[in-house]
């Protein structure tokens, strides 16, 4: 094929390699400085477009919801997650659970564009996350810290993002998270090549990808923050503090007036580093969503610590 | 005259992957998100990111008008995926906001859903050596081009690279790969179209 004289366009379909890891990790390249919406209806996925999100994640319920509401969470039904699908031209991502690899098998032949292996969903497997590295689809994965990070890429994920406290309107989770994973790795930066192993044990991860996010200095995936983003300001903090890319989740259709607040924080997202815009996009958004005091949600209702 | 700055488009997308192929080739290169930043590079990228996401965004700041003079002053512009998708007249099945500026008529995530995203070699016109690895991701195709705009590069029949005297559009991203074969060619349109950029 290589020494063809005429026209790429008789090329070859066999020699597309198709979910590699460079096109997993690509898309979410692709959504970098985005925001990413919790939508249940083909009209919130439309009023998400609108306003600029680079992706839907389609849902059942909000995380504020499932966390009201109790009982077993589950993979979204098929019919909600195909009519949103057909509602937007933008990605569309979809959660499994947990270990529940066959809730994403479903999800990719359905031709979803990126699995959320979740923790707001009720896990499946309480030993084993999803090998994700079969997968012709990418996956995001939440963390708490870096070693959670590690250990979820090594599994095949494309994309990370801070656990935060999904659902409770209260970013404090989601900027502990964030500042763990970051310090972390600027601490790794300052590790001798003996230390290297000794860090790996700590933190429960191959010494080859700890070896490797030392020497470029942050994670070889995107990382996202997620979990309790309720305002601009929000989304414009953990840009600052480094995250590539924001998930807001009940923030947008909890809030008193979702398509002008889905719209500013976009838009705070994007000039996250110029207060006079954030300023400009915070007025008269009417109320946000309701927020929750962590100290105050019983223990066994906080969802960052499912997953390991 | 001093070295070119090339400015990257810099609201949304894989910003930093073309930043760091051109440090790679030791060019001034910087982020471009205001018409004031605009006003200072001599080339310009479009990155990979959701194209009705920066459109819609290019209006609301007010970057729409001052990128339009630019390019009529004939700054050289290149579009990868979303960027060619944001620079073309046209896009099929959308009322979605664009530039306009490049004479080709592009479908949006034209081979499929992510599932059909692909790493695959291309042949491209006047580009010697090796294929180029082309990386497509939920990618564009070009439907038709008019006028001056011509394709230099096909896959499955329809194609994913265009140039139109200083433009250039890929559906595809050289920025996510090691080549810098075609960063190096819009460089080329950069310093030969500065003399005339800097009369105006």
């Amino acid at each position: 094929m290589a020494d063809k004289t005429d026209k790429s366009d008789k090329q070859d379909k066999s020699q597309k390699h198709k979910g590699t890891e460079k096109v997993k990790r690509g898309l979410a390249q692709m959504l970098k400085g985005g925001v990413i919406m919790d939508v249940t209806t083909p009209e919130q996925a439309t009023i998400a477009q609108e306003a600029g999100a680079v992706a839907v994640m389609a849902l059942e319920r909000v995380p504020a919801d499932i966390r009201k509401e109790g009982g077993v969470a589950r993979m979204a039904a098929i019919e909600v997650i195909q009519r949103i699908m057909d509602a937007v031209t933008i990605p569309v991502m979809a959660k499994a659970r947990i270990g529940h690899f066959v809730e994403a098998q479903v999800l990719e032949a359905l031709g979803i564009d990126f699995i959320d292996e979740s923790e707001v969903l009720t896990p499946a497997d309480e030993h084993y996350h999803i090998d994700k590295r079969p997968f012709t689809v990418p996956f995001v994965c939440g963390a708490r810290n870096l070693g959670e990070a590690l250990r979820r890429i090594t599994e095949g994920a494309a994309m990370i993002r801070t656990k935060g406290e999904a659902g409770s309107g209260n970013i404090v989770e989601a900027i502990r998270h964030l500042r763990e994973v970051t310090g972390d790795i600027r601490r790794l930066t300052t590790l001798s090549e003996e230390e290297f192993v000794a860090a790996a044990k700590d933190l429960g991860a191959p010494v080859e990808l700890v070896r490797e996010v030392a020497e470029a200095g942050r994670l070889p995936v995107v990382t996202f923050v997620a979990g309790g983003v309720a305002t601009p300001a929000d989304a414009a903090l953990c840009m600052q503090l480094g995250a590539e890319g924001v998930f807001v989740g009940s923030g947008i259709f909890k809030s008193a007036n979702p398509a002008k607040t889905a719209k500013a924080i976009v838009e705070a997202t994007h000039y996250f580093d110029d207060p006079k815009v954030v300023l400009e996009v915070s007025k008269e958004l009417g109320a946000p969503m309701p927020g929750l005091e962590i100290s105050q949600i019983p223990k066994e209702q906080l969802l960052a610590g499912r997953g390991w | 005259m001093s070295s070119p700055v090339i400015g990257v488009l810099g609201l949304q997308g894989d910003v930093e992957e073309h930043l760091v192929m051109l440090a790679r080739l030791k060019v001034d290169a910087r982020r471009v998100k205001t018409a004031h930043e605009l006003a200072d590079v001599d080339g310009l990228i479009i990155p990979g990111g959701e194209s009705t996401t920066v459109g819609a965004m290019l209006n609301r700041f007010g970057l729409t008008k001052p990128l339009l003079e630019r390019v009529g002053n004939s700054m050289p512009v290149w579009g990868t995926c979303m960027g060619m998708i944001v620079m073309a007249e046209h896009v099929v099945d959308s009322e979605q906001p664009t530039l306009g500026i490049l004479h080709i008529d592009v479908t949006r995530n034209a081979f499929g859903r992510q599932v059909e995203s692909a790493e695959v070699p291309l042949t491209i016109a006047g580009l010697g050596g090796k294929p180029f690895p082309g990386v497509f991701i939920r990618a564009p195709w070009i439907e038709r081009a008019r006028d001056n705009a011509k394709i230099m590069a096909s896959l499955d029949g329809k194609g994913v690279m265009v140039r139109q005297g200083n433009l250039l559009g890929t559906s595809f991203h050289p920025e996510l790969t090691d080549d810098p074969r075609i960063h190096k060619l819009f460089l080329d349109l950069v310093e030969r179209a500065r003399p005339a950029l800097a009369a105006r």
